[in-house]
Order: structure tokens, then sequence, then C-alpha cells
């Protein structure tokens, strides 16, 4: 603290050090795919895609949901299931402190966020992924939540819709996370049989166990533009064939182009996008105008 | 045969050579050493008991992978009888990784899916090493859906890697083959008995093993990645496999106790690949019984069942509860 500050009354203080806060990090973002400047508010108010080339950042899963939703009538499902470390798993660090940390930096407790809301007056139950907690791994609590909201699906009779970021299942929860992948995929046969919708949004990026288990077993599968989709991740591949990959592998163009997913579809259309296909299949009338 | 020995079964492996040359100088009449040759066996075997008791679970994973542990076609002949393979996803290509088929068992018929490993180079590279592409799990699929149909059991082994990191099985929808193989084992109405026989591993395996019951050969391995690959990821080095296959939980016991598989089928003194025959009779066996826990169900019930089993799975405290 300098001198100056010191000598000056506390109310001029924090008004000062609230100005130096919003002046330096985060003010300006470079877009990773043109290296556009970008001003983040714009970006923000863009849903993290950029206004020059339309590369979609990744979005954290409240602030998905946030876009998605309709404001009123939201509650959200499986947030008292919290994860424990059954494996007393440790490799560098113990499991435990790693899901410490994830929490700190995220504010969530596990990588699936499911809230029933809706969707431009159509009701729906969303489950949503934060890759950011723990690269959006698949373990006991993402299973649990996923079946839970499912479940409640199936009980309103309403569509379920999720959107995927993640790189598989979660390594520190061994065999028990690998039979998530029978857990999640198994719940959803009970929604088919209600004949309900179950909608599949593969975000960036969308590998492994999940990818593997119930993202590609949607009514309709969506994919958001140049999203990395894929089983294994592309360095194993490359390890293992010893080629260097074609051009744009694994991205949703490229799925597209080989018929693996419906159709691609840009973020800032989602909302109306998801609503219109719900109609469509829950066969509701056109609606006016 | 041959045995080929592990890294860890050198005291076994020059006793073994002790009595083969024993054996070769009893062949002259002139000296006895039948007793010496009997009494060196009888080490030998206290010996394996010895080495086999205080398996690591790296250890495991090497026994899991022996070049002579037998397969699910070495099962298909020595447990099941009138076995006819069955070919191909219809759509694209039949894939050697995972091979299927109707047969009979106890007179009964049934139909035998699993993955093949192959024993020689040839045939090592016609299996592609056990790891299947979509085709092979369409194929899996194709055979299960024709087991429903006719209202026959599905007996799977499971033994494998992994499923293939290829440029063309991830063009050709790697992903949703195996997805879609769990979705339809969640809801099929005849039962489906599972075996790690050898390997399990991670996605490749769990795309024939959504079971009634799941059982697991006493030195088989099931996981969520390879201890190499988790070893990578996790601990920056492939070295660190024995470090990782301890702490991810691979072996048999210890998926026992955490309710992931029914039951541990104990195999011969020395790992399956000492005694092909004497493991098959074993698994029989059980396989027998497992069968018999669900073959009277009616289909909904079997089918309500699994759902159950498949729900249960996970460990999480729910704070409202």
């Amino acid at each position: 603290m300098s001198w100056l500050s010191k000598l000056l009354p506390p109310r001029i203080k924090k008004d000062d050090s609230a100005v130096k806060k919003s002046i330096p990090e985060g003010l300006w973002s470079k877009c990773p795919a043109c290296e556009a400047v970008l001003y983040r508010t714009d970006l923000e108010s863009n849903q993290l895609v950029c206004p020059k080339c339309g590369h979609h950042q990744r979005l954290r899963a409240r602030a998905r949901l946030e876009t998605l939703l309709d404001a009123d009538g939201r509650s959200e499902i499986g947030d008292s299931v919290l994860p424990v470390d059954a494996l007393k798993f440790k490799d560098s660090r113990k499991y435990t402190e790693r899901l410490s940390a994830a929490k700190e930096e995220t504010g969530e407790d596990d990588a699936l966020v499911v809230i029933q809301g809706k969707i431009r007056g159509q009701p729906a139950v969303v489950a949503c992924f934060e890759f950011d907690f723990l690269g959006g791994s698949m373990g006991a609590v993402v299973g649990e939540r996923f079946v839970r909201g499912v479940q409640v699906a199936e009980q309103q009779r309403i569509p379920f819709i999720c959107f995927t970021a993640t790189g598989g299942a979660r390594m520190q929860e061994g065999l028990l996370s690998l039979m998530q992948m029978a857990k999640t995929t198994a719940a959803l046969t009970q929604l088919s049989r209600r004949k309900l919708p179950f909608i599949s949004v593969l975000t960036d990026p969308t590998m492994g166990g999940v990818s593997a288990s119930f993202a590609f077993m949607g009514d309709v599968v969506i994919a958001e533009p140049g999203a990395l989709i894929g089983f294994a991740g592309p360095r194993v591949i490359e390890q293992t064939v010893r080629e260097t990959l074609p051009e744009g592998f694994q991205r949703a163009e490229f799925l597209l182009d080989k018929g693996a997913i419906d159709m691609i579809v840009d973020r800032r259309n989602m909302r109306d996008k998801i609503a219109d296909l719900l109609s469509l299949l829950t066969r509701q009338p056109a609606q006016e105008g | 045969m041959k045995i080929a020995f592990l890294d860890f079964e050198q005291s076994i492996a020059e006793l073994e050579a002790k009595i083969d040359q024993l054996r070769f100088v009893q062949d002259d009449p002139a000296v006895d050493i039948s007793g010496e040759i009997a009494r060196l066996e009888k080490k030998s075997l206290a010996l394996s008991k010895d080495v086999y008791a205080k398996l690591t679970p790296w250890q495991i994973s090497q026994v899991a992978r022996h070049p002579q542990r037998p397969y699910t076609l070495d099962y298909a002949g020595l447990i099941f009888t009138d076995f006819e393979e069955l070919h191909g996803d219809r759509a694209f290509a039949d894939d050697r990784a995972i091979v299927g088929g109707l047969a009979r068992f106890n007179g009964q018929s049934c139909m035998i899916i699993g993955h093949q490993k192959g024993r020689d180079t040839k045939e090592k590279i016609l299996r592609n090493f056990g790891m299947p592409r979509p085709e092979g799990y369409r194929k899996a699929l194709r055979l299960m859906r024709l087991a429903e149909k006719f209202g026959i059991p599905v007996f799977t082994f499971v033994d494998t890697p992994g499923a293939y990191p290829g440029i063309g099985a991830e063009e050709r929808g790697q992903s949703e083959a195996i997805g879609h193989n769990l979705y339809v084992m969640a809801e099929l109405k005849v039962p489906i008995i599972s075996t790690v026989i050898g390997e399990g591993g991670s996605g490749g395996a769990l795309a024939i093993a959504v079971a009634d019951q799941l059982l697991m050969l006493q030195y088989s391995t099931y996981s969520v990645i390879s201890p190499e690959g988790c070893a990578s990821i996790l601990w920056k080095s492939a070295d660190k496999a024995s470090v990782a296959a301890d702490a991810m939980g691979i072996t048999a016991p210890r998926l026992k106790a955490l309710d992931l598989i029914d039951r541990i089928v104990d195999e011969p003194v020395g790992g399956a690949h000492r005694n092909h025959v004497a493991m098959a009779q074993t698994l029989k066996l059980a396989l027998h019984d497992a069968l018999r826990q669900v073959a009277d169900l009616e289909a909904a019930e079997l089918v309500e069942n699994r759902l159950k089993r498949l729900m249960s799975y996970g460990k999480f405290k729910d704070k409202a509860a």
C-alpha cells in the first residue's frame, strides 16, 4: 500500500481499488481461432461465440443453462448427490484434493448440472456437463444425477436434453466410473419406452466413455460447430496408427459428413432449434407468427 | 505346449528347466531318477502356488494377458458343443476381433459372443490383437437380437485391451457402436451371462458385458483404462503402470468387494494357461450355476432386475437422504 492510499479515507480507497480491478485482466480477449481482439463483454453477450469468425469457445454449464431456459420455473435435480472417494485414490494428488480444488475453481460439486425448466414455454429436463470440473469426467455423481434427471422427465412426461462436454470416464473412480456408461444408457431405455424425446447436444469436447455411451443415443443428435467428438483422443490414434490424421478429423463437420450426427447448430440458435425440434417430436401444432 | 513364463515366474521357470533336463537324462535306462523328478515337480507346484498367492495387481494383469491364456474360441470348443460361427455385421465387414455364433450349453441352445485374440503373429494381426472395430460390435449386436428373437440365452466372453483407436473405426462410429450395444443389452429379453476371461479393457469390454450375471476369472482384470494409459495420464509416465494398477482396483477380489461383479471363478494353479481343460471345466460349472439364477425368470422380470442392478452402480453420498 502506498503512502497516498494510507492517507485517503476508506470510502475513496474502496472506489479506487474497484476501478483498478476492472482495468487490467479479462477486459479484452483474443479469439483462439481468428485472433481477433474482442471486448470481453461483447463476447459474453454473444454466448462466447466469436462475433468475427463464429468460433465457439467452451461455455460453463450454468451460463449455458442461462441462455437456454426460460427465466421462470427452474428447479435443480440431484444437487444433493455428492462425490465420495470409494477407492481412496491417489496419484500425484489425492482424489479428494482434486475434488475440492475443482469445487473451489468452478463453484460446482461435480461435473453435471441438471435443471428442470422450460425452453420457450415447453417443459423439459436439461442436463449440462461442466468441463471445468475435472475435465467434465463422468463418475458416480454424474451418472446418478443424469439418471435422476431422466427419471423426473419420465414422471413428468417431458423431454430430456443433455449437453456433453467431457473427456470421458473419471479414472479416479476406477471401474465404478466405467459402469456409469451402462447406468446412464440403460436409464434412457425407460424414457424411450414412454415415447419421450431425448435430444443429445455434443459440444467441445465429447470423448471417451460419454461419447461411447448415451451421447449418440439421442432421438436427435446435434453438435456445435467445430466441436471435437470421438471415442479415442486424436493423440492416442496418431500413436496407434502412426499416420497423420485427416484434416478436420473428429470435428463436428467431419461427423456430419460421415453420417454420425443429425445436424450442426450454432449456439446462438440453439434454444430456438431445440424448441422447434421438441414441438415437432411431441406433435404440437405450428405456432402462429 | 511349452509354457512361456513371465518375469516374476523366473524361479518356477528355472525349476521347470531342471525337471526337463532330468527327463531327458531319464531316457537312459541305466539310471532311475523318477523319484527325483517327482520330488521336483511337487516342489515346482508348491512354488507356483506360493508365487500366485502373492501376485500384485500389475502381475495379475500380466497373467490376464498371457499369450497362452485360453481365448473365447478355446472355451467355445471346451465348454460348448455344436458351435456354429456366424459372421459379419451385414453392413460393412466381418470383424475377427469379435467372434460369435450359435452353440449348445449342456444340450440347450445358446449364443456365444466374445473377443478373440490371435496366437501367432499372423492370427494376431487378423484378430487385430482383440481390439474390435465398430463392425465387431455391430455383429455382436446382431447376434444378441438374433438370440432374443429365438429366446436363447447369451454367453459373452470378455478379453480385449480395448476398442480399436483407429481412423476408420472413428469414421464408422466407434462411439455409437459401443453406446448402442449398452442400450440394447439393457433391454434384451433373454439372459446375458458375461465372463471376463482375460483383459477387460474399458468401454470396448463393457460393450459386450452388460449382464444379469457378471463373472471374472481369478487372474483376469477389468478396468476403466489400461494401467499404462492411466499412468501416462495421471503420473505422466507409462512406467508407473504397476502403481496405477494398484490404485484403480482392477482385480476380481477388489471388484467383488465393490459389488461390481457376482462371482470369481478359480483358476488352476499357475493360471488358466497352465491347464485349459481344467479351467474350462471349472468355468462350465460356474456358468451353469449363473444361468440357473436367471433362466426361469419371465422376460419382464429379467429386464427389470437387470435395470435395477445397473441403476445401483456407483458410490456417492446424498445429503438429502
